[in-house]
This record gives C-alpha cells, structure tokens and sequence, in this order.
C-alpha cells in the first residue's frame, strides 16, 4: 500500500484531537502508513493569510519543502483550512514568479529549496481515489444500517480548487456513507458555510449560518450530520444547546468525522475512534462488534 | 529567372493600415530594409494599400518601372489577396506572379515589443520576396455553378432563406434538411413572439405549410447531411433519411394508427415539448407539424423493441403506410451553394446546480415555460405547478449560462426580451405576481425598450442582482413550502430572499453540440465561443471562409427572429448571386507529375480523394487529370520520390519561402 507524508495542522493536535485518533485508526487499519513531516510548522492559514498574506505563503511552502526533503510523498492534509492553505500555496507559487522569488529568498536563509513538486491530498481523495471503494468495502465489517447521515463538506476542500470533488454538487461524502453502510440524505447545504471565524468575530451571522446547516440536517431527519472539518465540526457542535434556545427550535444532532463513521464501520470501538470525545454520541441501530 | 526569362524585378509595399501595422512596426526601417533585398526594384510605404491611391501606386510602378513580381505586405490574404491579384493583373501581370505577406494579423496584431515586431516583419517579407522571385504565371480556370441550393436546418432561418430561394424562380432547386421530423425548429415552441406579442404559430405555420407545397423545394425532414464534398459551385452532398417506420408518401396524418395503438396512453416524453407532455411510441410531434406524418420511435415500439405485438396501427392504417422494415436511406444530391441555419442549443440549466434545475420541483427553464404557455402544450397554455395548483408568485432568473465567467462569457442577447415577455404572458394566464432577477436589462432593438416600460406599468418586479441561488431550506414560517430565491439586491444595497412557487430559469443560447462536426464537414470556423464564424464581423456577415458556404440565424451567433430572418435573406441573396452569375474562378493550384521522377510506385492513386490520378502501366507513371484534381495537395505530400509538385505550392517555393523566415 502507498505511504504518505502527514500534516497533522495545529487542529488535529488540539480541538480536532478525535479526527487525528479516528484518521490514525482507519488508516493504520487499512495498511496505510502516515509519517508526520518533521519539524512541520502552522499552515499559515486564515488569521496569518489575513494580516501578511506573503508570509503566510512562505509558512506553507515550509512544509511543502520540508516535505520534499525528507523523501517527497504526497502530503496528506486532514483539516481543511491546512489543505487549501498548503493546495493554494503551491498554486500561487507557481503562478507568480515575484512571489516565488520571495518564497525562495526566506526559504533559502534557512539553506531549505522549494522545487513544489510534492502533491497536497485530502484523505477523503486517499480514501476513495487511491484505497478505492472495492477495499473500502471489504473492510466493512458493521454495516451502519438505518444510520442516516448529512454529509457536510464546508467549503475549503471544494473552493476554489475542485480537487477533492464538485463544488456545488459533491458526492464522495455520500459514496463513503453508502461504502459505510449508512444512508445518506439530501438537504440543500452540504456546501455552504459553517460560519466559520465569524461564530467567534460576528457572532449574529457566524451563528445564523450555523442554525441554517443544523435546521436543515434535522429537517432532513438526519442521525448525525457528518464532516470533514475541524472548524465545521466545532461550529456546527459546540453551539447547538445555544442556538436551540434562541432559536426555540430543536437542533440537537450529533457531529461527527467521516473517519469515525467508517471505522465504526470498520468495527472499531468508540474509544479507538475518540467517539466518546464527542459532545453528542451517536446512536446506532446496530450493536458494535459484529454485522447487523 | 521568370517563365518569360527574364530576371525579377521585384516591388515592395508596405501597408501602415492607418495605425494597425504603422503603431506596432517600424516601418520605414522595414521598407528601407526591403529594398535591399535580392531582386528588389522598389519598395515603397503606404498608408492604405487596398485604397485607390494605394492600388494606382502599384500599377503605375508595374507599367513605369517593368516589374514583373510584386509582394504587398498588409493584412491577411483571406481579405485582399483577390483585390491585389486584380490589381496587377489590371496592369498586365500574371496574377500569380504576386505574394501577399501577412504583417498585419500575423505581427502586428500579436507582437508587443516594436523592435521584434519590426525584425519578424523583415523576416517575412524576406521570405515573400524569395518566394515570389520564383513563382510562375497560372491561369484560373472558371466551373459552372450548379444552380440548386442546400438549405441545413429547417428552423425560421432555414425555411425563410429557402423560400426566399424559392420563390426567385431561377430555375434552382432548394433541398432543405431538417434532422427533426418536423420543420419549425424552436420558433414552433413559441406561444408569443416580443414585442409585439403576435402569436408565432400563426406566423410561423403558413411558411411551414409553403415550404412544403412549394415546387422549388424539396424538403428532406428527418434525414441529416452527412457528408458534403466538393468545392463552391459544385458540392456533392450525401444526405442519411432516418427511417420514420411509416411511408411518407402514403401517410395522410389522420392518426387513426395513434389512436390504435396498443399503449392506450401516452406515456413517452415528447422531445418537442421537452419531455415535458407525454405521447405514444407512433406519434406525430405537434398537431401543426410539417410534413403531417407519423413516426414511430424504435426505442419506444413494441414491435421494434421486442419483435412482439398485435401491430393495431397496421390494421388501423387504411393506406398500409406503417412498414416497420424501413431503414436509413441515404441520396445524393448536386449542389452550387450551402446555407447553414443549424441554429442554437438552449443552456443546460443543470449546469447551474445553485438554481435548483432538475432537483427541486417547480423549476423549469424558459423553453419549457414556452411550451406550458403554448396553447398546445402541456398545460394548454395555463402554466400550472406540480400538483396543479396555479402559481401565486413566479421569479424569473436572467443570464442562466449568460454574462458568466463560469460558463459563458458572452450575452445572449434575447433573454432580457423573451424573460419579459415570458413575465407578461405568466401573468395574463396566472395572475400571478412577477418578481424578475437580472443584472441589466438589455432591450435594444424597435419597440423593445418600450415593451419593457409596458411591462414596468403592469406592475411586473423587476429586481437587479444576480441570483446566488435557489432553495427549499425555509428560515421563516411564511418562507416554508416556497421556493427562496436568494439575491443580493445591488439598487438596495442588502440581501433579500424572496419565496416564490415557481422558478423560471431564463438560459442563454449556445452553439449546436455537434457543431464542431459540422465545422469540420463543411470546412468552417468556429469563434471562442463555439459558434459558427462569419468571413468579416461587419462587411460579410453571412460569408464564411469557405467560398459558396453562407450562415443564417442563431448557428452564428445568439440572435432573435428578427435578425434571423435578416440573416437568412441575406444568405439567400449571396447565394442567388453566384447561381445567377453561373460561374466561379477556380484556383489552378493543380498537381503535376515529373514524370523523370516517377517510379511508378502509385501511393498517390489511393490517397487521391478526387479520383484524379491513374497509372500509365506503359511508362510506369502516373498522370494527373486537371479537370479533376481540386489541387488538395495530398498527393504532392504522399509522394515519396517527390515525384509530384502543386502549382502554385511547388517544393521549391516553399522551401525559398522557409529558407527565408530563417
């Protein structure tokens, strides 16, 4: 099986701490190694892309040339922020030679060369392009039957590069949910956004747009609104007793990771998956450990 | 050393073509280097060579200074190469001793930096003018022009250019073709035509009926060109009749095979109406179609599915017109001249997944609002929703595949017009209200401005913003059940959702998707945007670069009926010219055969698409009938020996002509 490079992001080391053990687990379990880049630093995303955008570019390219280094496999980039900062730091390199110079001149003090020639991969695209749903389904081993889930993809792995899939019309999330057993369903959002920083800078239209995804994914009757971010899913989880009583709406539901999806799946236990690291758990119509 | 033995004596013209060529080449160094030149007498600058002045300077140097080649260097030869071989042959040259060398498109237009602009031109004319210095003296051959025309498309273009063809009485046969079964095209669809709101069947029915019954004719319906050979004046077009299972000759469209037919309802989409009403596998595509005769679809039959049924139409049939052993037939038929009226495929709305088109209900694009509006529609010209119930509120969206970095670029030009006359119809039928989203509203054209202040008055909402998108997700209990369109409303300055029922998606025009195959039989060029590409943008906009081939109607580009027909009758005219001048000059670009060269080895016989070379087992050559070769030069390229030169192209010109650009 392939082995890839990892790019953990300051995410999956704090708040995402369950989509790090979840992604570990179903990879390790599907024979793919995920060596951490050594010495990785932040992605330069949002807050840096914000105030220097030049030097947030040259924090990715970094990690794109520490990459390199050691041995220059794709690069896998679970959160999303991380995989467009990186994905856009590559393209924006290639496009400007005036910002390359500045790339090469800050990484060229540090003796570090950038020839950008290592690949940035979500693992949703790992999963499903390059395991394939043939493996992913013999690794199934718990069907999650009557599990209906709201695939949730935000908006930084389809925007703007459509890599991972559609931007407007996205369909992995529901192809893994069906390899997973589970039933996918439709509601009009699954690309719109979270809120994002909004929920902490403005917090009446950060927290609106969140009510908007919830709303939707119950009104779809959704078990469990499934996703791929580390900034969706806190959005999307951490607000709802809030929005429910503003709101005067029921919009309780759990939020999870497609990883932990596909390793209950897999048969793996809420703890391996850190499940229980959620704030709400979701209920299975099928017992763990054995086919439903 | 010329044919007549004499050396060359070689002028130069340099065109300024006011500032295009003059602003982007140094051009008095360009002349200045020209003149130095081997075999150069002269060489001279000008500010329009095409001009009368500038053509005068060109023959008063050929009869005052004896030359006897000339090179202008301007614009493309697809412009003026016919203007300056008339020009020096009016001075008593050989027109083929002249050599047009492009600075104009070729440098000019795309080179920034002057001073590589200047040494590309030098190198150019340096090649023209080695070129020219051996060129020979050729003399154009003239072919009779088949008088009938080919018509393709029988939409409001095709039919009127035919019956403008028609009705010359010059003796001239039109084929139209039409790959549907019926003739009409998209006109048909229509309920109402803006501004004047006269109803299209009415106008458009009679012409139907004329193109049918006129002598001058010959409709070919549901049959598709499929190849066309040939050169202007003599094309030979191979046109594929699609097998309709009934007999056009003996079918008089009385439908009593419809009404026998085993399906007791209809249950197929019916293609003229979008899919949007249903028919029977025999069907006729609407009450006026012409020709009025059934066809039955193969793929929807019974009997030509599986083999099995108990055939009722057949015993319906009192003519024995059903034959469910037609294939494709194809005919030959002779033609001078093309017109092409292919027309236009509607946007796929689809391809705007925000606007909700084809997943959520009661979205529908604006061709299909046409046929709900169309008294033999669907709904008999009452639109209704889905559960039947009328609309309380419509929003009609503009620009749908229009004015849009993400799909296509360019206006289309009708939408604003055909979106508020779709408004003012929905509201005469509904009563509903008509909120309408674009971005501007753009209603040049007679009466139009003043249609669209009419509908102002009407009290139709017109909101300027483009719609982000469509949706069902309700935020407000008056919003629940409704379609949200969501806008940013940019004369307000602040985003509105507005819940409506029903969605009308106003799409743009785009090229036919087969239009690059027809490009590619006819020997056309398509713009950017994939739509067939006239000869000038302004002075021969129904000309193509492929002489004897005119364009009409929306194949060219988005236009409304009005210019359509304008169109086709300017087609029409460009095409009775030549049947009525009855000649055209053909390019002597012939292949010949050095006979010493020869080895007899016959590649070219089979290469040859003109049938023009045959083998002389006698001297173990071959030789190439003038008459026939159409100077393609496949034969010159296939020879292995180079055996075998094309007039005009001969090896030696060309390799003079490289030697000279590098």
């Amino acid at each position: 099986m392939k082995d890839y490079l990892y790019f953990p992001g300051c995410s999956l080391k704090g708040a995402g701490s369950p989509y790090e053990k979840s992604l570990l687990a179903v990879f390790r379990a599907l024979g793919i190694s995920l060596t951490e880049i050594p010495d990785w630093n932040c992605c330069g995303a949002t807050a840096y892309l914000s105030v220097d955008a030049d030097m947030g570019t040259v924090l990715a390219a970094r990690n794109l040339a520490l990459a390199e280094r050691a041995d220059g496999r794709d690069i896998v980039a679970p959160c999303s922020g991380c995989f467009l900062a990186l994905s856009k730091a590559k393209a924006m390199i290639a496009e400007y030679p005036d910002l390359r110079a500045k790339v090469d001149d800050a990484l060229g003090r540090g003796g570090l060369p950038y020839e950008g020639r290592v690949a940035v991969r979500h693992p949703l695209e790992v999963l499903l392009k390059d395991v394939g749903p043939d493996r992913l389904r013999k690794s199934v081993v718990r069907p999650l039957k009557d599990f209906r889930v709201a695939p949730y993809y935000g908006c930084a792995i389809l925007r703007p590069y459509e890599t991972v899939d559609s931007a407007h019309v996205p369909t992995v999330l529901e192809e893994l949910t069906r390899i997973a057993g589970a039933t996918p369903v439709d509601y009009p959002h699954k690309a719109r956004c979270c809120g994002g920083m909004l929920t902490t800078g403005v917090q009446s239209v950060g927290l609106r747009l969140a009510e908007i995804l919830l709303d939707a994914a119950k009104s779809a009757e959704a078990d469990a609104i499934v996703t791929t971010c580390p900034l969706c899913q806190y959005n999307l989880e951490v607000y709802q007793d809030r929005l429910c009583r503003s709101t005067r709406k029921d919009l309780r539901i759990p939020v999870m990771y497609f990883t932990q999806m596909l390793g209950l799946a897999m048969g793996m236990d809420e703890r391996t998956l850190a499940i229980d690291q959620l704030f709400r758990v979701p209920v299975l119509a099928c017992p763990a450990g054995g086919r439903a | 050393m010329t044919a007549a033995g004499e050396a060359p004596r070689i002028g130069v013209y340099v065109c300024d073509c006011g500032f295009n060529i003059l602003g982007a080449i140094d051009v008095p160094e360009v002349v200045r280097y020209a003149g130095g030149l081997e075999g150069v007498v002269l060489a001279k600058e000008y500010k329009y060579m095409c001009s009368d002045p500038g053509q005068d300077l060109i023959k008063k140097d050929i009869r005052e200074q004896r030359l006897n080649r000339v090179v202008v260097a301007s614009c493309t030869p697809t412009l003026h190469e016919r203007t300056f071989r008339r020009v020096v042959s009016e001075a008593g040259l050989n027109p083929f001793l002249f050599n047009m060398v492009n600075v104009r498109e070729g440098v000019a237009w795309v080179t920034e930096d002057k001073a590589r602009a200047t040494e590309k031109a030098k190198a150019l004319i340096r090649a023209g003018v080695r070129r020219v210095a051996l060129q020979e003296p050729l003399e154009a051959r003239s072919e009779p022009v088949n008088p009938n025309v080919l018509v393709i498309g029988g939409g409001i273009a095709g039919m009127h250019a035919a019956l403008s063809l028609a009705n010359a009485n010059s003796g001239a046969k039109v084929h139209l073709v039409e790959r549907e079964p019926s003739i009409g095209g998209n006109m048909a669809r229509f309920d109402k035509t803006f501004p004047t709101l006269d109803c299209a069947s009415c106008i458009l029915t009679p012409k139907m009926t004329e193109v049918k019954i006129h002598p001058n004719i010959h409709l070919h319906s549901y049959a598709e060109v499929v190849s066309v050979e040939g050169y202007v004046g003599n094309f030979d077009v191979t046109i594929e009749h699609k097998p309709r299972y009934v007999n056009e000759d003996l079918c008089i469209g009385c439908l009593k095979c419809v009404e026998a037919c085993v399906y007791r309802d209809a249950r197929f989409p019916n293609a003229f109406d979008l899919g949007l009403a249903k028919r029977k596998p025999i069907y006729i595509p609407f009450p006026q179609a012409v020709p009025t005769k059934v066809l039955i679809d193969p793929m929807d039959c019974l009997y030509l599915k599986l083999g099995k049924c108990k055939k009722t139409c057949v015993d319906a049939c009192e003519k024995g017109a059903i034959d469910f052993a037609q294939a494709a037939v194809r005919a030959q038929v002779k033609v001078g001249t093309i017109i092409v009226a292919t027309g236009f495929k509607p946007f796929d709305a689809r391809r705007k997944p925000q606007y909700g088109y084809g997943t959520l209900p009661n979205v529908f694009t604006a061709l299909e609002m046409e046929r709900f509006l169309s008294p033999t529609g669907p709904t008999e010209g009452v639109p209704s929703l889905k559960d039947g119930s009328l609309p309380r509120k419509v929003g009609i969206i503009h620009c749908v595949g229009s004015r849009d970095r993400n799909t296509n670029e360019y206006c289309s030009k009708v939408c604003c017009m055909y979106s508020l006359k779709l408004a003012h119809l929905i509201r005469e039928r509904t009563g509903a209200e008509v909120y309408d989203f674009y971005i501007d509203m753009r209603t040049p054209g007679k009466g139009y401005e003043e249609f669209h202040e009419k509908l102002l008055a009407e009290g139709l909402k017109v909101i300027r913003g483009r719609v982000a998108e469509v949706t069902t997700s309700a935020l407000t209990r008056e919003e629940k059940g409704h379609l949200i369109i969501r806008v940013e409303d940019t004369l307000a300055g602040f985003v509105r959702r507005i819940p409506v029922d029903m969605v009308v998606l106003s799409v743009g025009l785009e090229p036919q998707s087969d239009t690059q195959q027809l490009r590619r039989m006819l020997n056309l060029s398509c713009g950017r945007e994939g739509f067939l590409q006239e000869l000038h943008p302004k002075l021969a906009p129904v000309s193509t670069a492929t002489d004897g081939i005119y364009i009409a109607g929306a194949c060219q580009g988005p236009k409304d009926i009005p210019e359509t027909v304008a169109q086709a009758g300017s087609a029409a005219a460009e095409a009775l010219a030549l049947v009525h001048r009855g000649t055209v000059e053909v390019q002597p670009y012939t292949a010949v055969v050095d006979e010493a060269v020869c080895s007899g080895c016959q590649v070219c016989v089979g290469m040859c698409p003109y049938d023009a070379i045959t083998y002389d087992a006698d001297k173990g050559v071959v030789h190439v009938l003038e008459v026939k070769c159409k100077g393609c030069g496949v034969c010159a390229a296939a020879c292995p020996s180079s055996a075998i030169d094309q007039k005009h192209f001969r090896n030696a010109f060309v390799l003079a002509e490289v030697a000279g650009v590098i």
